[in-house]
């Protein structure tokens, strides 16, 4: 059972623990979601449209057509 | 918490938005894409029988179906929603790490702010200038341009907000956090606004010009005879504005749950890091 002195402290631990996180540690982390992240945006929403580098084909291009228009990107 | 612990959970929380998005976007988006196929398929067979009766030999065949439509109607688009949400999950975490513990916000009001602003630079701001069209709705020859205008207008409004930031930060001392946040939008507002009038709207292409003279849009007009009797009848507005309407939503859900489940996710990971680390300091 979980006490509201329990919640309240919990809640003031969640403020305390806020602290900034060192950026030795966490760049090599930060750099390849950033990095995925981008490529993924590209992948989902681009390519095999304006441009490509996955290749000729237009299976992924189609594949993802409906989520393309929907999300907003130029389809076709 | 360290950077692993945000990254893993801003992909956790981005695939979380996508899977809802997609529910959505199964009810929502749907029912709009199919009419909008059905007008193209529609409008492309009136097309062929009038270049047919002006003595142009009928093509060959239709279009070839590379992926079926009931596969990009219910997977296809499914992989597109999780994928997005897992991407802007990624890119989200980057943006959260870099600020946890450096602003006076809890961990989950934080992430709903980081949220709020990557649904607003991101795609709000772009969709004003260029919004979400479903089929039939833009010019085949005209996707490079399509592509490059979206994403400058993406990349634009990342910066302005960027900009917006630098100068709220710098008035703070002198005006106060209310009124340096609210000048840090004007900021944000006055630079987007410059940015779409200096852009072109989609209807101001060279190749759209020549084909149907200056409109704003690419939105199909009525396909018209000699005499301007009308043969086949422009996009459906309707259809327009309920697809737009539902692509916007989407899109505050992904953001929003995204934010949300985020928030919830590390601010437990923080209360839980603190109940085992306190007999340790109990200890010392």
């Amino acid at each position: 059972m979980t006490s509201a002195g329990a919640v309240s402290s919990n809640q003031a631990t969640a403020k305390a623990q806020a602290t900034a996180v060192p950026a030795s540690e966490t760049l090599p982390w930060l750099l390849s979601a950033l990095v995925v992240g981008l490529v993924l945006y590209y992948v989902i929403g681009v390519d095999e449209g304006a441009v490509s580098v996955l290749g000729d084909t237009t299976v992924l291009h189609e594949f993802v057509h409906d989520a393309r228009h929907f999300l907003g990107f130029p389809c076709h | 918490m360290e950077a692993r612990s945000f990254v893993l959970r801003g992909v956790l929380a981005g695939a979380a938005a996508g899977l809802v998005s997609w529910v959505f976007s199964l009810v929502f988006a749907e029912p709009q894409i199919e009419a909008a196929i059905a007008y193209e398929e529609g409008r492309g067979a009136a097309e062929e029988a009038l270049a047919v009766a002006a003595g142009s030999a009928p093509a060959a065949g239709g279009e070839e179906e590379i992926v079926s439509r009931g596969v990009q109607a219910t997977l296809g688009i499914g992989v597109g929603m999780v994928g997005i949400g897992i991407a802007l999950g990624l890119l989200f975490a980057v943006a959260y790490t870099l600020l946890h513990g450096r602003v006076a916000l809890r961990p989950r009001v934080l992430a709903l702010v980081v949220a709020g602003a990557g649904f607003l630079t991101i795609y709000a701001t772009p969709f004003l200038k260029y919004p979400a069209s479903p089929p039939a709705v833009g010019s085949d020859e005209t996707i490079g341009d399509r592509t490059a205008l979206y994403l400058l207008m993406v990349i634009g409004s990342l910066a302005f907000l960027a900009a917006a930031v630098f100068v709220a930060r710098l008035v703070r001392e002198h005006l106060g956090t209310w009124n340096a946040v609210l000048v840090g939008g004007v900021v944000y507002v006055a630079l987007s606004a410059v940015l779409m009038a200096v852009l072109p709207g989609l209807g101001e292409l060279t190749i759209n010009v020549v084909e149907n003279g200056p409109r704003v849009s690419e939105t199909p007009i009525p396909l018209r005879d000699a005499s301007g009797a009308i043969l086949y009848p422009g996009f459906d507005a309707d259809v327009l504005y309920d697809f737009r309407l539902a692509s916007f939503a989407a899109q505050m859900l992904l953001w929003g749950v995204l934010g949300l489940v985020f928030g919830a996710l590390v601010e437990r990971r923080m209360a839980r890091a603190e109940t085992s680390e306190r007999p340790v300091a109990a200890a010392s």
